[in-house]
């Protein structure tokens, strides 16, 4: 394949047609992306792999219960199974001598199991299936009605959950620093840190419900964990991994959309590998923790400082 | 310091009992910190020494007894309580720099959603001073040595411009140089009438930096004056003659006895 083929041919046509998969490649990844940030910190990147996963029976139930397809008791069926999830591996976790990791591996499983089971049993009635639960269906996407901006409905309710939770951030931003930072000063200085931990779990269950349908169960983690993880690669600063994090997920959401046009492949995959590439040249080429600095500069001022 | 304030004692502990896991870390523990003093906290690995900070920061829940502080409830005059945790207790990799660690102890004074803004930067910047750390401002936590990382929290409490400090082992892992400046930093607070509780482990040091000690092995061994408590009687019932360093101190506060 030349050149031309593979990286110009396949802008010249069908752009209005891959508009709508671009915005919604990267309104997931950006909103996964920001709430990634605190997971990643927090070391509880986990509990996103475990959300993602356990709020498929709360949708199902949703499903069932208000006999729409609906985003608002899509939301509630998720905020419910999330902060369940989240509940069910603190108790495991505290009232036995199970560690979390195990707690987690138990609940989402599990929650999981349970929505696979109400799927196969309702699935024809809710419209959803479990090819789509596992891996979403972005690409068809471009197949809906357009409401704004060349946009479909989904896509729309997804770019206003990025918003939301960049606001949040942004008015929260002291809240959150101090009680994922340290969680017992938070405490003695008026923030409750477990309360803070639940709403951010709140908002997790939101971006993942609302990406649910567009990457599916299994890549909406790489969603949540990729820009967070190649940010903090690349800063020391929070404002800024935050912003970096952004900016990954609209260069992976565009080349993610560019494999897609050039290869005729599935765009929410292609955007998880453009998302990875990205990663490794951060983790090959980044100014402070790269490995190409381990190996042309092994000693510098800042480990001499540490030593000291 | 006026009569008033010292009837009503800084921080007042009755019969508090703690468990974890139904294994007690602390029973029947009572005392009263008056205003102003310097209390250093000593005893044994596993004394309950942390678990008594963090009760009173209500980070711990207790089973049994009371914890008063200024004479109420630690929810009405937490802006009024200062707390330095152990350092291990956070992760250094964190993408922060020295002045925003700094700043959160200005959190509990701004309300919610409102930023930190010129004069909290500024009395953080005093706060650094205070430390020796100005110069470090705007240096990535994880490029500190365990000395300096220890002192921002100092610099951190500080900044909460507190009336009653707890301090959890503010002194591990930092030079001796350090430790005579943050001594006589915190002899300075003490001077302006606050009162201070620090976990200490140095029992050698212990009894020249305080004025007040308090002798934890899950109960109250001893406490008061240093000359009062600490004796090698106190101090051997506290550590159980255990310790082969603590017979030599403790030989050597016999000799100053006699």
């Amino acid at each position: 394949m030349s050149f031309y083929k593979i990286f110009i041919s396949p802008w010249e046509n069908h752009l209005s047609a891959y508009w709508p998969i671009f915005a919604m490649a990267f309104f997931v990844t950006a909103a996964c992306g920001l709430v990634g940030n605190y997971l990643v910190l927090r070391r509880i990147s986990l509990v996103g792999d475990a959300i993602s996963h356990s709020v498929l029976p709360g949708i199902v139930i949703a499903f069932i219960v208000a006999d729409s397809r609906s985003s608002l008791p899509m939301f509630i069926g998720a905020l419910v199974a999330g902060v369940l999830t989240t509940l069910l591996i603190e108790m495991i976790h505290s009232r036995s001598k199970i560690k979390q990791d195990a707690a987690i591996g138990i609940t989402f499983t599990t929650m999981f199991a349970i929505g696979v089971i109400l799927v196969s049993l309702y699935g024809a009635d809710t419209d959803l299936d479990l090819d789509c639960v596992l891996f979403g269906k972005l690409d068809f996407i471009a197949s809906k009605e357009k409401v704004f901006l060349g946009l479909p409905q989904i896509v729309i309710t997804m770019g206003s959950v990025l918003l939301i939770i960049a606001l949040l951030i942004v008015l929260f931003y002291k809240e959150l620093l101090v009680s994922s930072f340290d969680p017992n000063f938070a405490a003695t200085v008026g923030i409750k840190p477990r309360f803070v931990h639940y709403c951010l779990m709140c908002f997790l269950s939101i971006v993942v419900v609302s990406a649910f349908s567009a990457v599916g169960a299994i890549l909406v983690i790489a969603m949540l964990i990729l820009p967070a993880a190649t940010a903090y690669l690349l800063t020391d600063k929070l404002w800024l991994m935050m912003l970096l994090s952004i900016v990954h997920s609209l260069i992976s959401a565009f080349f993610g959309v560019h494999i897609t046009v050039a290869f005729q492949v599935s765009t929410a995959p292609a955007t998880v590998v453009a998302g990875m590439i990205l990663f490794l040249i951060a983790w090959i080429f980044s100014p402070n923790h790269g490995l190409l600095r381990y190996f042309t500069n092994s000693f510098d001022l800042s480990t001499f400082q540490k030593e000291n | 310091m006026s009569t008033e304030s010292q009837k009503c004692p800084a921080l007042e502990i009755h019969d508090l009992i703690v468990s974890y896991q139904k294994k007690p870390v602390l029973y029947g523990v009572d005392l009263a910190v008056p205003e102003g003093s310097m209390v250093g906290v000593v005893g044994p690995n596993g004394a309950g020494k942390s678990t008594l900070i963090k009760t009173v920061m209500g980070l711990v829940s207790h089973a049994h007894g009371w914890v008063k502080v200024f004479g109420g409830e630690l929810r009405d005059s937490i802006k009024r309580v200062g707390y330095v945790p152990q350092r291990e207790s956070v992760d250094w990799d964190f993408p922060v720099s020295v002045m925003d660690v700094v700043l959160m102890g200005c959190y509990g004074r701004s309300g919610l959603i409102k930023r930190p803004g010129k004069m909290e930067k500024e009395k953080a910047m005093q706060a650094l001073v205070k430390v020796g750390l100005e110069a470090y401002s705007k240096r990535q936590i994880s490029n500190l040595s365990g000395g300096q990382q220890q002192r921002v929290f100092l610099a951190r409490a500080l900044a909460q411009e507190s009336d009653l400090y707890l301090m959890d082992e503010p002194f591990a892992g930092v030079d001796a140089a350090t430790e005579v400046a943050i001594v006589d930093l915190l002899g300075q607070i003490r001077d302006q009438g606050k009162t201070l509780i620090v976990v200490h482990h140095d029992l050698a040091t212990a009894r020249e930096y305080f004025d007040m000690i308090l002798l934890l092995n899950m109960r109250v061994v001893g406490f008061g004056k240093t000359n009062e408590v600490f004796n090698s009687e106190l101090l051997q019932k506290t550590y159980g003659g255990r310790l082969t360093v603590l017979s030599e101190i403790a030989g050597e506060v016999a000799k100053q006895e006699r």
